[in-house]
């Protein structure tokens, strides 16, 4: 996870930000025939009566979809409730039937939220099924519809099922936005239900912006930010959006409602439609396709089926390990919070180990450290069988080769260095070096330093760096306190 | 000949159904330049489906129950490669790609489809004059309507074109075109068949149904097209029901209503024709007399029917005809923007009563009337739905006319759209409701042209209607409905 310095907005103001996500679901079909649901494929080529609207088609129900839906309302902490598809009435040329087969008064899921890594929640007011449209492409008049000398439209895309998640406009910084996409792509990773690629169009994100002084709790007139394609450039959109509104505010006028379009390499947004008239889609209920009543065996089984969720695993990991909230985020991030659990329940330390998950093993494919050897290092560590430098050297080799850390420790001559064999060959050190003894133990601060340092290089010298500097250090000053300050005690 | 016997003689080998094919196509070409009950007769596949069912019978194959039997097609149902054009310019040249399922069930019972018939544009209207190609005509007399919007159906059987045919009734338009041409009709319970293939007007009330010469071949029709179809999602996943096995079960004993607001009772419709109302009167007493128990039924909401239909019908047509853009088939009327284009190519592609529907559904929906047009005609549903229930617990069908006339004059309603709107008084509410109902010929009117009677049932009643309906086609026969 990136913790960006979140922009500082003009003193005096506060964001007030709505996310709408829509997402497309990875099933093998469309939502309303059997047409493939593929990315990329030739344009026109996964069509059929259905899809394309031609007249007297019917649409069935794909109930992956569904099915597909209520995992994420669950996942999404949602009610999931009998739901009722309707349509939504507007023109549009890469839209089939001219309405779009949605859910409006009754969808499927409804009043969830997503826990963010520092505890702020997000509240979720609807995740409702409905289908994507074409694709248009609009050739000269700069790209726009009705300038366009011809426009030629893929209706691939057309009927595959989407998502549209719709927070409650309670994000209040760009870091808390941030964090929400991000945590959703996770989720929806997580139970398998879409690939949530921003690139790719599988997951797109339009924000509705507002701002309002700090302290009040008004919602302002809000634009909405369309053509967002990744999550920092919804980052800039939202901030550019917000400083032009106050700017509106501090010069005495006022935002319209409207659509903004954002333009990524001008890092500004330009006006769409206003809203001022606000479109009428006529919604009703579609009258080709029956009530979604899910049962009470149903969500048992999802439920009984979801894997842990990010939160989940968060705050498993906070319980064992006590580590901070952007540590144990860093850890769930890069799925390395099934390691760590493992590794503390079979006894390793919880600081080592989130502390060697943490920097030695920021790499992306940990898959050949097993949590039993994982586990097994960390403790040959903590009981000092391994120096931090030889455990972090088995470490890189358990990522490269996996295998048996002892094995790894023994090929290297890791072997172990216990304490008193260390505390024997120190004293033997002192006893053969009396001079340097002395001007470590009486001499001045720089002294003592240079000659702690010759000390431990015989002694990593003499152990063929197997033993802890850090320990050598430690017996030199124990052994420099003692009564006698000569030589250790015979 | 009627189709049960056609399909009999095909299937035993004592007729050919290239003969049969040929005698119909014949009658067609003698008489349908004046009824213009087709809009494409399909000469080419009927000959080419006739031969492959002669074929199976030489091989000793078994066609299926409707052998060789001609049936006419109502041009909004979808055929394969040919015309389909819902009597509308906007569709024009128009060749879908698929088989509606009906027709998929009739090829595979040996059906020969004969032609595509005649309608109001998009299924809107009763009397076919709002065709874009112009009216059907009465084989009775051919100064009259023949009914609509399935007139050109009608008018087929009635014409003897083909012994079957199929329409779409949506508030009515099977029914009253039946009544107009005395021929049989049905408006089965919604689901019974399945709608894929079927262009859609007002989905949530469309339903496809037979026409025949009598009970019994409306019944192997109805058999033969009924049933589940995964494609359609309100398809009753049933199979579908056995009726000729229980045409001949008799009424003794059963529980016969009429409903006074549509047979001339105190504070029902008016408008309703005195000889209209004897002969409903006259068809439930031999039903009476031939052993049911009859009594009047009042359904207060039966006459708010009219107005909710004509929210519901047009709102969901706004929304199912709004697919019509001039952008991926049909008529396409050039301009500089797309907008434009849509705006051109409806103007043009729509007739004025297709139009009218559009803006009155339109309007509707929109916010701020939803609730007082929609929303309101969705309760007046909910309550005729209701008071059908209630009734249905006191008998066990519902008689009523079918159209509140015989048939009227060309030109005679065109200019009032609401006296139109009333021909579908009495067979709004079926559709509406969701249940079945059938009209069937039973005497004539004071001007010698024939009237329907109509027997309703509850859901899924279609053995019951069927059985009744029987009853009083025994009596017609017999001299009983003079
Ligand atoms: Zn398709």
């Amino acid at each position: 996870m990136s913790w960006s310095i979140e922009p500082t907005l003009p003193e005096g103001w506060e964001l007030v930000v709505g996310l709408e996500v829509h997402v497309e679901l990875s099933t093998a079909t469309k939502l309303f025939c059997g047409c493939a649901n593929r990315f990329g494929s030739e344009p026109n080529t996964n069509i059929c009566p259905v899809c394309l609207g031609l007249p007297g088609s019917l649409p069935v129900i794909n109930g992956t979809a569904v099915k597909y839906a209520m995992q994420l309302g669950r996942a999404l902490l949602c009610d999931v409730k009998p739901a009722v598809m309707a349509r939504k009435n507007y023109f549009y040329p890469d839209m089939p039937k001219d309405y779009q087969t949605t859910q409006y008064e009754q969808p499927t899921n409804s009043d969830g939220e997503v826990v963010l890594p520092d505890g702020f929640t997000v509240g979720i007011e609807r995740a409702h099924i409905e289908e994507d449209t074409g694709k248009s492409t609009h050739i000269g008049g700069g790209g726009r519809i009705n300038e366009a000398i011809y426009s030629l439209v893929d209706y691939n895309r057309a009927g595959v099922p989407l998502i549209e998640i719709v927070s409650r406009p309670c994000l209040d910084t760009i870091d808390h936005a941030k964090a929400y996409v991000s945590g959703l792509r996770d989720i929806l990773l997580a139970i398998g239900v879409s690939d949530a690629r921003m690139e790719e169009g599988s997951m797109r994100v339009d924000a509705n912006v507002s701002v309002r002084p700090v302290g009040s709790d008004e919602l302002r007139t809000r634009c909405e930010l369309k053509n967002i394609n990744s999550i920092r450039s919804m980052a800039r959109a939202i901030e550019y959006e917000a400083r032009r509104q106050i700017d509106l505010y501090t010069s005495g006028e006022r935002p319209r409602q409207e659509t903004r379009h954002w333009d990524e390499a001008a890092g500004r947004s330009t006006p769409g439609r206003s809203k001022e008239n606000l479109d009428d889609y006529r919604f009703f209920q579609e009258p080709d396709l029956v009530p979604l009543v899910p049962t009470a065996e149903e969500i048992a089984a999802i439920d009984a089926a979801m894997p842990a969720l990010p939160a989940a695993r968060r705050a498993a990991l906070v319980e064992a390990s006590s580590a901070d909230a952007d540590v144990v985020a860093t850890l769930v991030e890069r799925g390395q919070d099934a390691l760590a659990l493992a590794a503390i329940g079979r006894g390793a330390d919880a600081d080592k180990v989130v502390t060697r998950l943490r920097h030695d093993l920021a790499v992306d494919d940990f898959s050949k450290v097993s949590a039993e050897s994982f586990a097994a290092l960390i403790v040959m560590e903590t009981s000092g069988d391994l120096t931090a430098t030889q455990a972090k050297q088995v470490l890189a080799e358990l990522v490269d080769s996996g295998g048996d850390p002892r094995s790894i420790a023994a090929e290297r001559g890791f072997e172990a260095m216990h304490d008193d064999e260390l505390a024997d060959l120190v004293d033997r050190l002192i006893a053969d070096n009396p001079d340097e003894w002395q001007r470590f133990v009486g001499g001045h601060e720089g002294d003592r330093k240079k000659m702690q340092g010759f000390f431990i290089g015989q002694i990593m010298r003499a152990t063929k760096g197997q033993a802890d500097g850090r320990a050598v250090a430690d017996l030199l000053a124990q052994r420099g306190r003692s009564p006698a300050n000569g030589s250790p005690g015979t | 000949m009627s189709a049960l016997d056609t399909a009999a003689a095909v299937r035993a080998g004592e007729r050919s159904a290239v003969d049969i094919l040929d005698e119909h196509l014949a009658r067609i070409a003698r008489r349908d330049g004046e009824i213009h009950a087709f809009n494409l007769v399909t000469e080419g596949l009927a000959r080419s489906q006739a031969e492959s069912v002669d074929a199976a019978v030489a091989e000793g194959r078994d066609p299926g129950p409707l052998a060789g039997v001609p049936v006419a097609v109502k041009d909004n149902t979808c055929t394969r490669g040919i015309p389909t054009t819902c009597s509308s310019r906007i569709l024009e040249g128009w060749l879908p790609p698929y088989d509606a399922t009906v027709i998929e069930r009739l090829g595979s019972a040996g059906a020969i489809i004969i032609g595509k018939t005649n309608l109001d544009e998009f299924a809107m209207g009763s009397s076919t004059e709002n065709s874009a190609f112009g009216p059907s005509r009465n084989p009775h007399d051919v100064t009259k309507v023949p009914g609509g919007s399935s007139g050109g159906s009608a008018a087929a059987v009635a014409a003897g074109f083909a012994p079957l045919a199929i329409g779409s009734d949506t508030g009515g338009s099977v029914r009253q075109p039946a009544s107009l041409c005395g021929v049989v009709g049905v408006k089965p319970t919604y689901g019974v068949v399945s709608r894929y293939g079927l262009v859609a007007f007002a989905s949530s009330l469309d339903q496809i149904g037979p026409f025949a010469t009598s009970i019994a071949d409306a019944a192997v029709l109805l058999e033969v097209i009924g049933g589940h179809d995964p494609r359609d999602s309100t398809s009753i996943p049933e199979p579908a029901p056995s009726l000729l096995d229980v045409l001949g079960r008799g009424v003794d004993g059963m529980r016969v209503g009429v409903i006074t607001e549509l047979a001339g009772g105190p504070g029902g419709v008016e408008g309703i024709a005195p000889d209209v109302v004897a002969r409903t009167r006259q068809a439930v007493a031999a039903l009476e007399a031939a052993g049911a128990r009859v009594s009047e039924i009042s359904v207060p909401s039966a006459i708010l029917g009219l107005s909710a239909y004509y929210l519901i019908a047009p709102a969901e047509a706004s929304s199912n005809l709004s697919r019509y853009d001039g952008v991926r088939y049909g008529l396409r009327v050039d301009a500089p923007t797309t907008g434009e284009m849509n705006i051109a190519s409806r103007s043009a592609g729509f007739g004025d009563e297709v139009k009218r529907r559009i803006m009155l559904g339109t309007y509707a929906l929109s916010a701020g009337y939803y609730d007082a047009f929609y929303g309101k005609a969705l309760k007046v549903r909910t309550l005729i739905m209701r008071d059908f229930a209630a009734a249905y617990e006191q008998v066990d069908v519902l008689v009523s006319p079918t159209s509140p006339t015989t048939a009227f004059g060309f030109g005679d309603k065109t200019a009032d759209p609401m006296a139109m709107y009333v021909n579908d008084v009495c067979t709004i509410p079926s559709n509406l409701s969701g249940h079945p109902a059938i009209s069937i010929p039973f005497g004539v009117g004071d001007d010698g042209m024939p009237i329907g009677v109509q027997i309703l049932g509850p859901a899924q009643s279609e053995p019951t209607i069927f059985t009744v309906a029987t009853v009083l086609e025994d009596v017609a026969a017999k001299g009983g409905a003079q």
